[in-house]
């Protein structure tokens, strides 16, 4: 993920299922090209905010320790376009995770600025965790930058575990962090 | 325990669910890949989703032996040699092999699972009634 397509985590209980919302603008580049005069926003950018909410979720219950990765969108529904000053609320569910990879039920709402909610999109979609492998790096982030992108997601504001209590960052991320701040201290 | 009937009927709707294919093409014959075009990560999907209709816990390489078929010990010049078949057979004794034997090649390999074999892939598993 190197960028962003949610705003911010308003929910995020650890292993069972996270909630964020995307604000929906005009400055955004998709509308000058996807129905020139009509702004739409394309079904495929929906997908990318269930993969950045579900993929953190995976990740999260793994440790941020594995490569995790979009492999397949098993099922999508689209009813109807979001537009412009929408406001998008994404929850994604946890389903089956194993060594291998996730699998995670999405659905989308219009919660704003129309009163009355609106049922968006339903999707179900496969997470993949990536081996090591010979001529790929172990991490796909660096672990501070990663850290700070969460960060900004607002996700350690809500993060929780089973039985409700606040979730630090782990520890390698933390120490990854303090590695690069002294570095810039030096 | 399900009879053989409830059993394929579970097998057949996660496939149709994982591959995006219709009810009439999920025969007992079908083979996954060649006649339903799953690709590996469906193989994960197929997982996941017989794992939750039967309540069972699937280990992947028991069902899908691709440790096998890329360890050099047991493939020579892309066939699988007669101690890797050995090994699949113990491996994989609900899948018939007998067709895969005659022309060992790998690549066969993934022509080789039909649905009858993930049937009775899960009938080792949860028992079948009658």
């Amino acid at each position: 993920m190197r960028w962003y397509w949610i705003d911010r985590f308003l929910e995020f209980q650890s292993g069972s299922h996270a909630v964020t919302i995307k604000c929906v603008s005009l400055v955004e580049e998709e509308f000058e090209d996807y129905v020139p005069g009509h702004p739409l926003m394309p079904g495929s950018l929906n997908i990318e905010g269930f993969a950045q909410t579900g993929g953190l979720l995976v990740g999260e219950h793994g440790g941020f320790t594995k490569r995790v990765v979009l492999a397949k969108v098993s099922k999508a529904i689209f009813h109807e376009y979001a537009k412009p000053g929408d406001v998008l609320r994404y929850t994604c569910t946890l389903g089956e995770f194993n060594d291998n990879g996730a699998n995670v039920n999405c659905v989308s709402h219009i919660i704003s600025p129309d009163p009355e909610e609106r049922l968006h999109c339903e999707a179900e979609l496969m997470f993949g965790h990536v081996p090591p492998q010979p001529g790929i790096p172990d991490e796909m982030f660096e672990p501070q930058e990663f850290l700070s992108m969460i960060r900004i997601f607002g996700m350690y504001d809500v993060l929780v575990d089973a039985e409700g209590n606040r979730k630090p960052p782990p520890q390698h991320l933390l120490d990854a962090e303090r590695e690069k701040l002294a570095e810039y201290a030096m | 325990m399900p009879s053989k009937e409830e059993i394929f009927a579970k097998v057949q709707e996660a496939l149709v669910d994982a591959l995006g294919v219709d009810d009439d093409e999920v025969t007992p014959d079908a083979t996954l890949v060649g006649d339903l075009g799953a690709e590996s990560i469906d193989f994960l999907d197929i997982v996941f989703r017989l794992e939750k209709a039967f309540d069972i816990n699937i280990d992947r390489a028991e069902m899908f032996p691709e440790d096998i078929l890329t360890n050099a010990e047991y493939v020579e010049d892309g066939k699988v040699t007669p101690a890797g078949v050995a090994e699949l057979k113990k491996r994989m004794p609900f899948a018939d092999l007998t067709k895969f034997e005659k022309d060992p090649n790998v690549q066969n390999f993934g022509q080789l699972l039909t649905v009858s074999d993930m049937c009775r892939y899960v009938e080792t598993k949860v028992g079948v009634a009658g």
